[in-house]
């Protein structure tokens, strides 16, 4: 649906050129949800802006439903952009206005008829939650409100794309949750490819399908958001992701672990369970079959697109032979298994 | 005060409408266009053209930095070949819009500038022609200021009007200064500026009022 070939964007400033996107490839499937994630600066606004070309790239195309958009100029660049709807940070929505014309905006500009506007909005504002807000100003709406004129202004020409720019980055975490239902509801119910940016690794979790990890202007990794969250290959995913899932140690275990392995030490291991195997019940076995003791220093299990995800810290002791044999059990149950160092056992 | 006198005040008030209300229209329709022309035309618009919007700003820097009562006489050949005579009410009104039209064009472009430039890219983004932009953007966005600075104007065009008399345009403060000044007949001075005042007055409070009307970037 969405193709990026080689983006490369220069920005002059005044202190010099500043390379603003450095390659990026990226391909985007027809109907998916696909999160663009990465920390300000990172060149996630100016990428998802090439895509309706209010940013032009320096060099290389975009191509969305098979047009090279970023060739397109004049009245071929505006009729190709009425098929991609656009919801922004702060909303811009126009303050003169009422909620009923901020939704016809898009229709005027089409030239669609007095008649034609009248059949199309009120359905959206139905869709979105605020048919009887209609006649009110933004001014009078809360953030969510604002946020669902917008959608329902971005989907007013019946686009084939929608891109969101860090859409509910000005929302509170209650209403975030609520405007990500509506995108998810909306990319369902009308088979719309939607392409989101944001720094919130929680927005990637709860609603895309993939994820592109963006890091000074390079996208370092992409794929299934289910993968990245499990096992994020590069610095930038991992840092992100540890954000949110928080595995780290707590700081008190933390402070007793010794490097090496000197003698009377414990391991401290992290297993990680996902997909089937974050059923097994493997403390109990470890306990009860192999015969170690396990101290449970850390653990939680996370959901990531209906999917269970658990990460497990804890301290093996029962002598050097029982805990080896526990982690052969481990990497029988093909769970992941890491020793991030070890303990006195005294200690 | 004399009936004739008050009859002459009358005819000065009639006088200061016309020259005021018709030179306000005037330079409404042309420096509002001439505002959204400074504006679009600039950096990083939707329209940026250096030259066009340095030659517009200069030329209109330079009318505005002419002192009106030089204008009026430095233009008599434009006002003759526009309205066919250099004296009277008629003449009066070439000079006023003409001075006008910068002043109206600039608090336009002010106002506009204020437009939040989010609001153009959606816009853009829906695929908006320039003219769309404008029309269904800019302008009914910055209505509000706009309104703020046409009221600004007309309060200037009520004081520029007083000069008008040295080109026989007539109106209150051609009065006030022929009577109340040379004449020395303080009663006619106070008169007419107390009418200005009430003028100013009454123009200052209808703007204002319409400017929060359509400002409905507040509660309510």
């Amino acid at each position: 649906m969405i193709e990026l070939k080689d983006i490369v964007k220069v920005f002059d400033t005044p202190t010099g050129p500043v390379e603003v996107l450095k390659k990026v490839s990226l391909s985007i499937r027809q109907g998916e949800i696909f999160g663009v994630i990465g920390r300000s600066g990172a060149g996630k606004s100016t990428l998802v802006r090439c895509v309706n070309a209010l940013e032009r790239p320096t060099s290389g195309a975009v191509f969305v439903g098979g047009v090279e958009i970023s060739r397109l100029d004049g009245a071929a660049l505006r009729a190709a952009r009425r098929d991609i709807g656009m919801i922004f940070q702060h909303f811009n929505l126009l303050s003169s206005r009422t909620v009923f014309d901020n939704v016809a905006l898009p229709l005027e500009i089409a030239g669609k008829s007095k008649a034609e506007i009248q059949q199309t909005v009120a359905p959206l504002l139905d869709l979105v939650g605020l048919a009887d807000r209609a006649d009110r100003y933004p001014a009078q709406l809360s953030g969510g409100q604002k946020q669902r004129v917008g959608i329902a202004r971005a989907l007013a020409l019946k686009p084939k794309v929608l891109l969101c720019d860090e859409a509910t980055s000005a929302l509170d975490p209650e209403t975030t949750k609520s405007i990500l239902a509506l995108l998810k509801d909306i990319n369902l119910k009308l088979g719309l490819t939607v392409v989101l940016i944001t720094h919130e690794m929680n927005v990637i979790k709860e609603l895309c399908d993939r994820v592109a990890v963006m890091d000074h202007g390079a996208a370092v990794e992409v794929g299934e958001v289910f993968e990245v969250f499990s096992d994020p290959q590069s610095e930038a995913a991992q840092t992100l992701v540890r954000d949110v899932l928080n595995h780290d140690l707590p700081q008190e275990a933390a402070r007793r672990l010794r490097p090496g392995n000197p003698p009377g030490t414990n391991p401290v291991i992290r297993i990680t369970f996902t997909g089937p195997s974050a059923t097994t019940p493997v403390v109990a076995e470890l306990a009860r079959d192999v015969g170690v003791d396990v101290n449970i220093l850390h653990g939680h299990i996370d959901y990531i697109q209906g999917r269970p995800y658990g990460v497990l810290t804890a301290e093996l002791s029962g002598g050097d032979a029982a805990v080896q044999a526990a982690f052969a059990h481990i990497l029988g149950k093909s769970l992941k298994l890491e020793v991030l160092g070890h303990v006195a056992g005294n200690d | 005060m004399s009936p004739a006198m008050i009859d002459l005040l009358w005819q000065g008030l009639l006088e200061t409408l016309q020259m005021v209300g018709i030179s306000g229209l005037l330079a409404t329709l042309l420096g509002v266009p001439l505002g959204v022309l400074l504006v679009v035309t600039g950096p990083g618009h939707i329209l940026p053209h250096r030259t066009v919007n340095a030659v517009v700003g200069v030329i209109s820097n330079i009318v505005r930095s002419t002192p009106f009562i030089i204008l009026l006489v430095a233009i008599i050949p434009v006002t003759r070949l526009i309205v066919g005579t250099s004296i009277g009410t008629a003449a009066a009104i070439v000079p006023l819009t003409l001075a006008a039209i910068p002043f109206v064009g600039r608090l336009t472009e002010a106002a506009l500038r204020e437009v939040d430039a989010g609001l153009i890219e959606a816009a853009q983004a829906m695929g908006a022609t320039p003219l769309q932009i404008v029309v269904k953007v800019l302008l009914p966005e910055a209505l509000s200021s706009v309104v703020a600075g046409l009221t600004i104007t007309i309060v200037s065009l009520i004081n520029y009007s007083a000069m008008a008399g040295a080109v026989g345009g007539g109106g209150l403060g051609d009065i006030g200064i022929r009577y109340g000044y040379q004449r020395f007949l303080p009663e006619v001075m106070i008169t007419v500026i107390v009418i200005l005042i009430i003028l100013v007055q009454a123009v200052q409070t209808v703007g204002d009022r319409l400017a929060r009307r359509l400002n409905k970037r507040v509660k309510g």
